[in-house]
């Protein structure tokens, strides 16, 4: 099943609906990589919120997107990840490390927003 | 003396009619074994939370109901007795070495008057006792058995209380929830604690969680090691949690046990952790005066 990116403003949301295959994860991955250049985005949300199992190999995928997302230049955060994932994931030793989340959509929507007024702030000071 | 209703029982009808023949000596002994017992249980020390009237009644009702289990061959009646029983003694501390040692002496008690009402006759002598020795095992074996199952009933009630009672999610402000930890946590509340944080986290839409376990005396390896993975977890959640009140006790315990910390927040005591969290949240607390002064 391929996964919807919307493009919001800034931002694209990608909005996983249903359990994804290895294959469909390293579509995602590419398409958000591509488009994050082509649609200029400043950051990406994925929203997680329907997933009530994540194995491995979708958290490692998951991190290495946040990672590549941010050597595109800008932001991601994973959204809606549910109560169990969240303790099932960290007793198997998948912390995501690096990478950031937040409750849900509108969360993770504030976090970029101050994330992106961030850096320009910063890009500010170094300019000077 | 016999009765008529014989409830179904793998006895052969010479059993039971020993049996009945005995219950009708257990009727007309009644008063002195039953004081014999009860004297019997004062000098070995047993039921010593209870007075000497007290072990009395209790030994009339339970020899009644004992005799009563001899002549019926059904056990119902004694068991829901011995669960009463169990009921009212086991607040008051009995033991239940105790009352299993009581019901064995009751079962001496019995097979001594028999030894001396046969003595005469060996061979009736051992009829009766292959007709009692089953059955007062039996009644022992209940007896024993309804005690421990109250008492096991008791205590998962008390656990089912202290799940229920341990572990609060409380919202102070809008976003910042404090959940207060008091007692020692085992790995099962560690779980459940860890369970009800993050639900709560998410039905409260919470950002700052301060956990504050000044109330607990001390953490080992497993729990500390349960406590750094819910922290990691309700950072998936997009929180953050601040840990407050982490006695000295513990705080060398963990970095004796080489507990990875650097993900923890960690704040002196609850007011601290407060204050902290309401910064990190935006809100500002200033007395009353000062800011209509400023105002």
């Amino acid at each position: 099943m391929e996964v919807p990116i919307l493009k919001q403003g800034p931002y694209l949301i990608a909005s996983i609906q249903s359990a994804l295959s290895d294959n469909d994860l390293m579509e995602l991955r590419d398409s958000l990589v591509n488009q994050v250049g082509k649609f200029r985005s400043r950051g990406v949300i994925v929203d997680v919120t329907a997933l009530d199992v994540m194995d491995s190999f979708a958290t490692r995928t998951l991190r290495d997107i946040a990672h590549m997302i941010r050597l595109r230049g800008a932001e991601m955060v994973i959204v809606g990840i549910q109560p169990e994932v969240a303790f099932a994931l960290v007793r198997l030793g998948l912390k995501l490390e690096g990478v950031s989340t937040a409750l849900d959509l509108e969360e993770g929507i504030f976090y970029l927003d101050r994330m992106t007024r961030l850096r320009g702030k910063e890009a500010r000071t170094r300019a000077q | 003396m016999r009765k008529t209703a014989q409830s179904p029982t793998s006895y052969s009808p010479s059993t039971e009619e020993l049996l009945s023949e005995l219950v009708a000596h257990l009727r007309q002994n009644r008063t002195q074994l039953r004081e014999e017992w009860a004297r019997r249980i004062t000098e070995a020390k047993l039921l010593t939370a209870m007075s000497k009237e007290e072990i009395f009644a209790e030994a009339t009702a339970v020899y009644d109901n004992y005799v009563e289990a001899l002549e019926s061959g059904t056990f119902e009646a004694l068991q829901a007795y011995a669960r009463n029983l169990s009921e009212r003694i086991i607040p008051r501390g009995v033991e239940t070495h105790e009352v299993i040692g009581i019901v064995l002496l009751l079962r001496d008690v019995l097979a001594r008057s028999l030894f001396a009402k046969y003595q005469t006759d060996f061979a009736l002598l051992n009829h009766i006792l292959d007709a009692y020795e089953p059955a007062a095992n039996r009644i022992a074996n209940t007896v024993a058995v309804g005690f421990v199952q109250e008492r096991e009933r008791v205590i998962r009630e008390q656990q089912e209380a202290i799940r229920v009672l341990s572990t609060p999610v409380l919202q102070v402000r809008e976003r910042l929830l404090i959940l207060p930890i008091i007692g020692v946590i085992d790995p099962q509340r560690a779980r459940q604690l860890t369970e009800q944080l993050l639900r709560g986290i998410r039905t409260n839409r919470a950002k700052v969680v301060v956990m504050d376990i000044t109330g607990v005396p001390v953490m080992d390896a497993s729990v500390a090691n349960h406590i750094v993975q819910t922290v990691e977890a309700t950072r998936l959640l997009g929180a953050t949690v601040i840990i407050t009140g982490l006695s000295p006790e513990i705080a060398q315990t963990l970095v004796t046990i080489g507990v990875d910390l650097s993900k923890m927040y960690t704040v002196g005591d609850l007011q601290g952790g407060i204050e902290e969290a309401e910064r990190l949240l935006g809100y500002k607390v200033a007395p009353v005066s000062e800011s209509s002064a400023s105002a």
